[in-house]
């Protein structure tokens, strides 16, 4: 079996597993209802991590990405409350934003030969200090396409709703599932990741790459920023905090390698499906605390950490051998 | 380092600090001017210096894991642990004592499973110290109960909000911790122990250094200066917030390290230049809200000036501006904005 692929593996068998075990206690878990409710819960997380996928597989960090998504949400919301622009010239307009934010931040990752770290730290601070320029409040958003937007499902076998933000984050997934694994610009992702020396000396082109992952994850955050402005329909600066941090446990649980040049797309789906799994046991069980979705992640980052290391140390021996 | 050397060394970051202070005091005149309360100095400066105190304690963690090529993502997080644990003991009614001790054992054995991870299973320590910063602060809100646990124990307050010989308790507390921990570092080997191993951590091995237990301490250090600062944040409000206790503070301690120059590759570091690095950024925070400027602006200005200090630290900018300045250079290289590679080798 190829190595490179059990993290995935394992993370999709803990994904059911754990479903099963909620399934014995709590038989309705598996309903489509549940499952269409933990699409739609975690949309914007699961674009946001999409981005971030390939930002780690990079070998990068994105630290600016919830504080993109309450940009994107207050900017949106003045938008539409100032002028009469249609909201979708407003989603162009917001993307365009964002991905020449990501941009800069890549151009200056690779300009100033700063780690990503500091530089997507201080993208963090202006982000959410440019929407709280923006507006200090939170801003109802009441346009009539809003609600079609909100009401957009398809009813699914057993009264479940695959709603439109459900299948928005699917594709999100399925086109960063083609950017990383069948082009050339994800092949340059990968050997970015597996380290810059290595890459220049392959012909990678550095400098470009880095702009244009970093730009990627500039145009998810956005897209997630609109996700998240069509789900909670305000926009309202204070949110989405720490975001980030779920975005980059998401992609560690699925699978992929912190310090970049292995994981998958896929796997990230997968992290972010079991993170909102728990959240939803917890609230099926009705007893337990929320401070223990934090915990148990924390155990699931551990796990997934030490069994990469793990296997890491076992290709390296084979390697050797 | 001898004095001159020293000097040169946090010459660019008391620069940057002076002009910090000059720009808040041409909005905000009266910014320098301390006075005499009773029997307490008052004054801007002096609140600088008390409400920079959970950022300089951590950064002193900071710089010296930093100085191993490590991070520390989880302080924030211990920092509730402790003051969760500390306030949970008070609570109960044991000796103030008993919390101390409590919370700088908490302290410390978030910092040993954090150096166990990097040292002994050689997990990279930015994922390595994300797990306890996930998991941290549910731990809090475990001891607290989701609460926010508050007490009147007028002992635990003074460690937040007291004063001894007319200084804020928070103030002494990280100017005493760094001059302890920069005595220890640079008066016996340890410091230059740190760097070999933030430089080439298999060439210190193989030259004898007994890294694995230098990274546990490290890691530890960083644990009871989180448990300090959460000590202090705990006494001042007079109450263990789960949530918020710390919530961010390792990016502005990691900054603060970055802007006293310290290069987040490992090698060379300066305890001091952190500390200053931290009183920039926490006369940042106290400039922009008594310049005037409304507080929506503080995070867009934090922003802007960390940008500009990173890009006035920046080595390959260095490189430009070395080819336009070459002579001036020369003459003054160890005074320059740092080139962590180049000195971390000389």
């Amino acid at each position: 079996m190829n190595l490179r692929r059990l993290p995935l593996y394992v993370t999709i068998a803990i994904f059911v597993l754990a479903f099963l075990l909620c399934w014995l206690q709590f038989p309705r878990i598996l309903s489509t209802r549940v499952v269409g409710n933990l699409l739609t819960d975690n949309a914007y997380l699961g674009i946001a991590a999409v981005g971030m996928t390939l930002v780690i597989l990079s070998g990068g960090i994105d630290l600016s990405v919830g504080s993109v998504i309450a940009f994107s949400g207050v900017f949106i919301a003045v938008l539409l409350r100032d002028t009469g622009m249609h909201p979708l010239a407003a989603f162009a307009l917001l993307l365009m934003v964002t991905t020449a934010f990501g941009a800069a931040q890549g151009a200056l990752i690779h300009g100033l030969a700063m780690p990503a770290f500091i530089v997507t730290l201080a993208g963090m601070f202006l982000a959410r200090g440019i929407a709280y320029l923006l507006t200090l409040d939170s801003i109802p958003i009441d346009h009539p396409f809003f609600e079609t937007l909100q009401r957009a499902y398809w009813l699914m076998p057993g009264k479940g709703r695959f709603t439109l933000l459900g299948a928005v984050m699917l594709l999100a997934v399925a086109g960063g599932m083609l950017l990383a694994h069948r082009t050339r610009f994800g092949t340059n992702v990968f050997a970015l990741g597996g380290g810059e020396a290595t890459a220049r000396m392959m012909g990678v082109p550095i400098g470009q790459t880095t702009v244009l992952i970093y730009a990627f994850s500039g145009f998810m955050a956005g897209l997630a920023g609109i996700v998240f402005a069509v789900y909670t329909a305000a926009g309202y600066p204070l949110a989405t905090v720490g975001v980030e941090l779920n975005a980059i446990a998401a992609v560690v649980i699925g699978g992929t390698l912190l310090s970049g040049g292995s994981g998958t797309v896929l796997g990230t789906l997968f992290g972010v499906l079991t993170m909102g799994l728990i959240q939803t046991y917890i609230v099926f069980d009705g007893t337990l605390s929320s401070w223990w979705t934090k915990i148990v992640i924390g155990l699931l980052l551990f796990l997934f950490i030490v069994l990469q290391k793990g296997l890491l140390t076992i290709g390296a021996a084979r390697r050797a051998a | 380092m001898n004095g001159t050397g020293l000097l040169r060394r946090v010459a660019p970051q008391l620069l940057t600090l002076a002009a910090v202070l000059a720009l808040v005091t041409v909005f905000f005149p009266s910014f320098l001017s301390v006075g005499l309360s009773g029997d307490r100095l008052v004054g801007s400066p002096i609140d600088v210096l008390k409400r920079g105190a959970p950022v300089a304690l951590l950064a002193i963690g900071m710089t010296l894991v930093i100085a191993t090529r490590g991070i520390d993502l989880s302080v924030g997080a211990i920092m509730a642990i402790c003051g969760a644990s500390a306030a949970f003991a008070v609570d109960q009614g044991w000796s103030l004592g008993v919390a101390v001790l409590l919370a700088l054992g908490a302290g410390l054995l978030c910092g040993l499973w954090n150096g166990f991870l990097v040292a002994v299973l050689g997990i990279q320590p930015i994922v390595a110290t994300l797990i306890l910063m996930v998991a941290g602060r549910g731990i809090a809100q475990l001891i607290t109960e989701g609460q926010i646990l508050t007490f009147s124990d007028a002992g635990f307050a003074f460690l937040g909000s007291g004063a001894v010989l007319g200084l804020p308790v928070p103030a002494w507390a990280w100017i005493l911790a760094g001059i302890v921990v920069g005595l220890v570092v640079r008066r016996t080997a340890l410091g230059l122990l740190i760097e070999s191993v933030g430089v080439n951590l298999r060439a210190s091995r193989l030259a004898g250094v007994n890294s694995t237990v230098l990274l546990l301490t490290v890691y530890m250090i960083s644990g009871l200066c989180a448990a300090l600062a959460g000590l202090i944040v705990t006494g001042d409000i007079r109450g263990a917030d789960a949530n918020n206790a710390g919530l961010w503070l390792e990016l502005d301690a990691i900054l603060a390290v970055a802007i006293g120059g310290t290069s987040l590759l490992g090698g060379r570091f300066s305890i001091l230049a952190s500390l200053i690095g931290a009183m920039i950024i926490q006369s940042i925070n106290t400039g922009i809200l008594l310049a005037g400027f409304p507080p929506e602006f503080n995070l867009v200005i934090k922003a802007i000036l960390v940008l500009l200090i990173l890009m006035l630290q920046s080595p390959r900018l260095g490189d430009v501006a070395a080819g336009l300045l070459a002579r001036r250079r020369r003459a003054d290289e160890t005074g320059a904005a740092p080139r962590p590679v180049q000195e971390a080798g000389r």
